[in-house]
């Protein structure tokens, strides 16, 4: 239910008024970080601050919300802002990709496809493909004003000079609408082929840097690249031990001090809803628990 | 001369209203030619429009300068109704207006007459909000751009002169621009600065 002493979804309706013009703005420039007047949130920086008010503007009582962290719904960022939205919004939430028509997400796209009447919102750290490359605002603004990205292919350059390949693994640079360069928030690069052209509406917060941008649905999103060492998508050579995946993104775990490890999908819903269609992988031949309870 | 008791109401559900209107408005932005509905119930002020209405009570505020074309402003109802409800300065200057409204399309000012950003802050641009006869009926338009997945009909009677050539000159500042949304009744469409438009036969 709604706590009484909230206005509903948290925010308060200037803000919200605020925070959606910022979005509209974004929308028709896809790309362009739009600045907002960014809120104190009751959680810290860095947990999401950016994706939640990002959120709370566009949340209404007959969305369905789900949360990931990296891919997962049962980490505690991903319970807390379900359950802020539960309190403060009363909404309805699931942990199931197709049900939702909001996604909030930290660190990854879910790899079911997402459909056209879906929004995912992005919690983003630093929104500046530039900022290490360049410290001064004031410069990147101009840089981006005269899509200027030269320097963004010289740190790639130099990555192929002193590893031999683009060692860029996550928070690789995208061109948006063959204008502005992005940062897509630091999703590992196999996730930057889903952005393009995705069919759902794709919001960016970041609430400690103040900067919200968009990618509008049906959008051209390249990674940036070099005709002799293209991008790549990297991903473990292996299959999800739960599920047998092949083709998800996969997290590494260590399961004791020799060194053993396994991989399992970073998508808890889609490893989940694999395992509950019989899909078993090599450290999983006991039958599903759940799928025995339905 | 109105009176506060005589002004037409604002939303009987401010929070839920201007929610779902900012969706409709969201996703006609999102996906440029589509036909979105304006939902939430409010007082209107003639010659606005539902839809021109529902949207001046989910965007303005004090922080938007609101500009009105010359048929609005022939009353004070219209801007009286804006700064009661929304708080929005009603200003006479179009150049530094973050919202302008239209009701007079045939009439409408040349485009450099608005704010079309900076190339640092693209986003410090007017979005006119741009009432029209109709949005299924009449000339045909192809859209394609952003939002929209290969290329999409629009049927409008939009009865800006030269639209295109407006919308041309538009595309060829980006990222600078100006973005409509056209309203007809409780209908809206969007034309976000990064859609192109083509006259269709038939």
């Amino acid at each position: 239910m709604n706590a009484p002493t909230y206005n509903f979804a948290y925010l308060d309706e200037q803000t919200k008024r605020m925070i959606r013009r910022a979005i509209l703005k974004a929308i028709a420039i896809p790309g362009y970080q739009v600045p907002f007047a960014s809120r104190e949130m009751p959680m810290p920086y860095g947990w999401g601050t950016g994706g939640v008010q990002v959120t709370a503007a566009i949340l209404g009582p007959i969305d369905k919300l789900k949360v990931i962290d990296q891919g997962s719904d049962d980490t505690t960022n991903a319970i807390s802002i379900r359950k802020f939205f539960e309190k403060t919004a009363g909404v309805a939430v699931t942990t199931s990709t197709g049900d939702a028509t909001v996604i909030q997400t930290r660190h990854r796209i879910p790899e079911a496809m997402l459909q056209a009447h879906q929004v995912l919102v992005y919690q983003v750290p630093i929104p500046e493909p530039l900022r290490f490359l360049e410290p001064r605002e004031t410069e990147t603004r101009r840089m981006h004003a005269l899509a200027e990205y030269g320097l963004m292919h010289v740190k790639l350059y130099e990555d192929i000079a002193r590893f031999g390949h683009i060692a860029t693994s996550y928070a690789y640079p995208v061109k948006v609408n063959a204008r502005y360069v992005m940062d897509p928030s630091p999703t590992p690069k196999f996730d930057n082929p889903k952005m393009d052209n995705c069919a759902a509406l794709q919001l960016f917060g970041a609430g400690r840097e103040k900067r919200i941008y968009a990618i509008p649905p049906y959008t051209s999103v390249v990674s940036l690249d070099f005709e002799d060492h293209p991008f790549e998508p990297y991903k473990h050579k292996a299959c999800c031990a739960l599920c047998n995946a092949e083709d998800s993104y996969l997290d590494e775990i260590v399961t004791d001090n020799k060194g053993s490890r396994m991989f399992v999908c970073s998508d808890t819903d889609y490893c989940e809803t694999r395992q509950s269609q019989g899909h078993r992988g090599s450290e999983n031949a006991a039958p599903y628990a759940e799928s025995a309870n339905a | 001369m109105t009176t506060v008791a005589e002004m037409p109401a604002g939303f009987a559900d401010k929070v839920l209203a201007a929610q779902s209107t900012f969706r409709s408005v969201m996703d006609a932005m999102a996906r440029p030619g589509t036909v979105q509905r304006i939902q939430a119930v409010s007082g209107v002020p003639a010659p606005m429009m539902r839809g021109a209405a529902a949207i001046a009570l989910t965007l303005f505020d004090q922080d938007t300068p609101v500009w009105l074309d010359s048929k609005l402003a022939a009353t004070m109802d219209v801007a009286k109704w804006i700064k009661f409800h929304t708080s929005a300065p009603v200003i006479a200057d179009p150049a530094v207006c973050a919202f302008a409204v239209v009701a007079d399309a045939a009439a409408l000012p040349s485009f450099e007459h608005f704010a079309f950003g900076t190339g640092e802050y693209p986003d410090r641009s007017t979005t006119i909000i741009l009432q029209v006869a109709s949005l299924t009926e009449g000339p045909a338009y192809e859209l394609r751009g952003p939002g929209i997945d290969g290329a999409t009909i629009l049927r409008a009677a939009i009865g800006v002169p030269d639209l295109l050539d407006r919308l041309a000159l538009n595309a060829s500042l980006f990222p600078r621009g100006i973005d409509l949304v056209l309203v007809s009744g409780e209908s809206i469409v969007a034309l976000p600065r990064t859609t192109r438009l083509v006259a269709k036969e038939g």
